[in-house]
């Protein structure tokens, strides 16, 4: 009876991203409690997200391929809806028109797109599978561009690019012509000073702020210096659980969400770095691998996008607490304090094992 | 064809895979890379920053060295009050609490201010006094209300105190907050380690002289702090080690006594114990408060005592310079004896005035009709400018000089507060410097009597008596007799020993000390000032000009006030074996005789018998005043 309920739980659960998994996020557990000063309430928060977001995970990767082929359109057009409401009636908070208020609770629908995006993608470049033509590459970038302005005129900068990120993955891996890309890069390029001055004040002072932190050290370049000095201060072994001061005195900002891998480097060190860094190789490996084996066109490319983004998450957090890349609100997947984004991550790893899962059940 | 298109979009994938997972590599290789640069190879440099982030080091102020007169009373000393301060760093709307707060314990205008200008100076993270010397009621209310207001605390703190107030405030000097020029001054010095900015300072006589005496050495607290400004805990304290004690040899209630002898004459007098050169007392008057300074004295006061035209804030004994007068004729006459140009006996007629060969030119005497024969004796005892006159003419500018250069004038004495300066003694070189002029003869005349170029202060005076008084010893005039180490109770001697002698035979003088002891009997220009005393008393009157009424009459009455003559005295007692030597300048006293004269009595019948000196005589101008 139990090994049949077991049974049941598991069959779409892949194990490697499983073991995976489960260590990213009990390591997370850990530096969350020295993160939030030993609150067993903010613990106890994060431990009920992630039995959520376990679930969503659950449901995702036992949703049969075809199904999630067939949502893919309405999630995206649900999305794209949800933005424009967003827009017009959205709620405000610190600056930024994101939050849809919906009596009981609050959503962002930015982060739905997260996953609508490359599947929307996954879906359409699937329909034209062998017969892929320009204009088809044309009209995914459209598909791509118009959610990712909905959200940059948010302001929202961190999601933006990663809806960006996750739609030019898909278009990447389906095959869009490198001279193609190319052309993009040096028209990216161009356009910079114009996307510059596109840029709110507090953006730009992001980006100039990276290039020296000192010029402000108390306002714009504070989170940079403190994250570089906690970092920098843990040394090899870290100053162990618990007793790292830039984090136990406060000094670092934002310290149990986007900048909880200094907390994590001060106090690991970076032995512990090494060790948090290879899961997460491994878990982005592993999701590659599903994707070079993944059955459909759709599957290939949905597994592949989902990754990459994960993938995204994670550089773009450690660039920015390691001061490689300017202060954007990006969490560290798995990690960080903050229930949606624990969701919308979980649930790409349950497309992942769900695309793994159905491969070896229904062959075509 | 469409199987054909299959395979190679898969193939397409797969190889656009192999790329992603290439670039994936290599990101997180410059992620390890960059971490390994911030926690293997900068790792010192952040760890000193983490720890400069967390360790608060909090100067802890060492108690600063109390000022002791002879007898142990105390000039300067610390109490402990409670003072309302705030923490800016934890505070949103400083201008809204200081409001709050002043409804609830009384904040002046002053206090704002102060709190401004330390504000403007300090760093963020200390804490900022508000409110200083809060009563036990004031303290009370605050703490019954204290949650109301965070990042406002109440703590103990030392205050520094001139229980005297005006008396001796010339000496003892005062503290004030250190300026910018105060630490960079010291940064010159090399002194700068041992202070924060929102420290005190010597900014006046002892306490700016003996700074590093009586400042001891600040200690260090490194308290652990979060960001916010909180203390956790303390990880390590290093000590304060408390300023040494000065003990002088000023004795205050003398200081006292010579202080309320000026009644309202501005003036200065200074006396010397011979004996050791120690300072017993240092008159400046008009005085000023010094309380007024340590916590920053109000504008309007400060104007009130910068811009009055009684200069209080000048010490005049050693800044202030005047001629000497007749205070001179006691070195002239050593000078003459010691020179071979006069003897006891030698005698001249005065006819009243003195005219000098070649030019003809006419010096008249104080004393219309003149003094008939005079002898140095007399001379002395009456002051006789005739006498003096042509003894100048006989010596000459060098002699006078190289001779009266021996007793300190015209340099300064080197006493133990800054400020002092030097005087003029007049010689030939110093004329051809200044004013490119050759020195005329007429110029010696003048300086024979103490007038012409001649410029002393009354310290230089003092001192110069106290040579004659001890026969010949010269010593650095200083008012610190003691240091008193902190830590041992051991006691240093400041300089007990003469620094040189000027070689004087016994019987020169003792001429004039015994000229100098009729002075103050009948026959003598202090006739008045000397009656009745009960020791011997050896003294000189003097007159310096304020205006050029060189050898004429005047109306003392009818000239204003500022213009009349400044009164001056130097005197020692018991002449057999001086214990105290003074030098007294009575501004615009008039005749020494009358006002400058009457204090030195006051000031030696206390020293000296412990005669306590009653109201001020107003018959002083009628009686045997005579001469200058």
């Amino acid at each position: 009876m139990i090994n049949r309920l077991l049974a049941f739980v598991g069959r779409h659960l892949d194990r490697q991203l499983m073991v995976l998994v489960t260590l990213i996020l009990a390591t997370g557990i850990l530096v969350l409690f020295s993160a939030s000063g030993g609150s067993a309430e903010r613990t106890t928060s994060h431990i009920i997200n992630i039995a959520i977001a376990l679930t969503v995970m659950w449901i995702a990767a036992n949703i049969p391929l075809h199904y999630l082929a067939r949502i893919a359109l309405p999630l995206y057009l649900f999305g794209l809806i949800l933005l424009i409401i967003v827009e017009v009636i959205g709620v405000e908070a610190k600056g930024a028109q994101r939050w849809l208020n919906l009596g009981f609770m609050r959503i962002q629908p930015s982060e739905v797109m997260k996953i609508a995006v490359p599947m929307m993608l996954a879906w359409y470049f699937d329909r034209y599978e062998a017969v892929l033509r320009f204009r088809n590459f044309v009209t995914a970038t459209i598909l791509v561009i118009v959610p990712v302005l909905l959200i940059a005129r948010q302001p929202d900068l961190g999601t933006a690019l990663l809806v960006a990120a996750a739609g030019f993955y898909v278009l990447f891996l389906a095959g869009l012509s490198m001279r193609l890309l190319f052309g993009i890069m040096v028209a990216g390029i161009a356009a910079l000073p114009f996307l510059w001055n596109s840029l709110h004040d507090y953006q730009k002072q992001r980006v100039l702020t990276l290039i020296d932190p000192m010029q402000d050290p108390l306002g714009a370049g504070y989170h940079t210096i403190q994250s570089t000095i906690a970092m920098g201060s843990g040394g090899f072994l870290g100053k162990g659980w618990l007793n790292g001061t830039q984090s136990q005195l406060e000094f670092l900002p934002e310290r149990s969400t986007d900048f909880i891998f200094a907390v994590y480097g001060e106090e690991f060190g970076l032995l512990g770095n090494m060790i948090l860094i290879t899961l997460f190789v491994l878990l982005i490996a592993r999701g590659l691998v599903i994707a070079a084996n993944a059955p459909t066109m759709f599957s290939r490319l949905l597994a592949g996008g989902v990754t990459l983004t994960f993938f995204t998450y994670v550089f773009v957090n450690m660039g920015m607490v390691g001061g490689l890349l300017p202060v954007v609100g990006v969490p560290l997947p798995l990690i960080s304090y903050g229930g949606t984004a624990l969701v919308t991550l979980l649930f790409g790893v349950g497309l992942l094992m769900s695309i793994r899962t159905n491969r070896r059940l229904v062959q075509t | 064809m469409e199987l054909r298109d299959h395979q190679r979009e898969l193939h397409l994938f797969q190889m656009r895979l192999a790329i992603a997972a290439f670039v994936v590599a290599g990101i997180f290789v410059v992620i390890l890379s960059r971490l390994f640069y911030l926690q293997v190879i900068q790792h010192d440099y952040y760890e000193l920053l983490a720890e400069q982030n967390r360790v608060n080091i909090v100067p802890v102020v060492p108690h600063r060295g109390l000022i002791l007169d002879r007898n142990g009373v105390t000039l300067a000393s610390n109490y402990a009050a409670y003072t309302l301060e705030i923490t800016p760093s934890q505070v949103g709307d400083l201008n809204a609490l200081i409001g709050e707060l002043s409804n609830l314990i009384e904040i002046t205008p002053k206090d704002r201010r102060r709190f401004q200008k330390l504000l403007e100076e300090e760093p963020d993270f200390s804490s900022i006094p508000i409110r200083t010397r809060l009563n036990d009621e004031e303290v009370a209310r605050f703490a019954v209300n204290r949650y109301r207001f965070p990042g406002v605390q109440i703590n103990a703190r030392l205050f520094r105190h001139y229980p005297n107030n005006e008396v001796a405030s010339h000496v003892v000097g005062y503290i004030g907050r250190l300026s910018e020029a105060d630490f960079s001054r010291l940064q010159q010095k090399g002194l700068a380690y041992n202070y924060t900015k929102s420290d005190y300072i010597g900014k006046v006589g002892l306490e700016e002289y003996y700074e590093q005496e009586l400042r001891g050495v600040t200690g260090y607290e490194h308290v652990e702090t979060d960001a916010n400004g909180h203390s956790i805990r303390t990880l390590r304290s290093i000590l304060p080690v408390s300023g040494n004690n000065l003990l002088l040899a000023l004795d205050v209630r003398l200081q006292r006594v010579a202080e309320a002898a000026f009644g309202d004459y501005r003036g200065s007098l200074v006396a010397i114990d011979p004996e050791t050169g120690g300072v017993l007392a240092l008159v400046s008057r008009p005085g000023f408060d010094p309380n007024l300074f340590v916590e920053g004295i109000e504008p309007a006061q400060w104007a009130a005592l910068n811009d009055s035209p009684d200069h209080p804030l000048n010490n005049r004994a050693l800044q202030g310079v005047y001629p000497p007068g007749s205070t001179f004729k006691p070195f002239m006459a050593l000078a003459g004896l010691e020179l071979g140009k006069r003897t006891a006996s030698y005698t001249i007629n005065d006819p009243g005035y003195f005219v000098l060969g070649g030019s003809g030119h006419v010096f008249r005497d104080w004393k219309a009709g003149g003094h008939g024969i005079v002898d140095m004796h007399k001379a002395i005892v009456q002051s006789c400018d005739t006498y003096f006159y042509g003894l100048a003419q006989d010596l000459g500018i060098d002699m006078i000089h190289d001779f009266i250069a021996q007793f300190g004038f015209g340099r300064r004495t080197g006493i133990d507060i800054a400020g002092e300066v030097g005087g003029l003694l007049p010689s030939r070189e110093w004329k051809e410097q200044r004013f490119n002029q050759r020195w005329y003869v007429g110029d010696t005349i003048s300086v024979g009597i103490g007038q012409g170029y001649n410029l002393v202060t009354p310290l230089q005076l003092a001192l110069a008596t106290s040579i004659i008084a001890n026969g010949g010893r010269i010593f650095r005039p200083h008012l610190v007799q003691q240091v008193q180490n902190s830590q041992t109770n051991d006691l240093t001697t400041i300089e007990p020993y003469p620094l040189a002698e000027v070689p004087l035979q016994p019987r020169y003088l003792d001429l004039v000390r015994n000229a100098m002891v009729d002075v103050t009997r009948p026959g003598g220009t202090a006739a008045w000032a000397g009656r009745g005393a009960k020791y011997s008393f050896a003294g000189k009157t003097g007159t310096a000009q304020v205006i050029g009424l060189r050898g004429q009459q005047y109306d003392e009455d009818s000239i204003a006030k500022r213009h009349r003559d400044h009164a001056l005295f130097i005197g020692f007692a018991p002449a057999e074996a001086p214990k105290i030597a003074v030098a007294i300048m009575v501004e615009n006293g008039g005749h020494g005789s009358s006002t400058a004269a009457p204090i030195a009595r006051k000031v030696l019948d206390y020293y000296l018998l412990g005669i306590e000196p009653k109201a001020l005589a107003t018959s002083a101008h009628d009686e045997g005043s005579e001469g200058d």
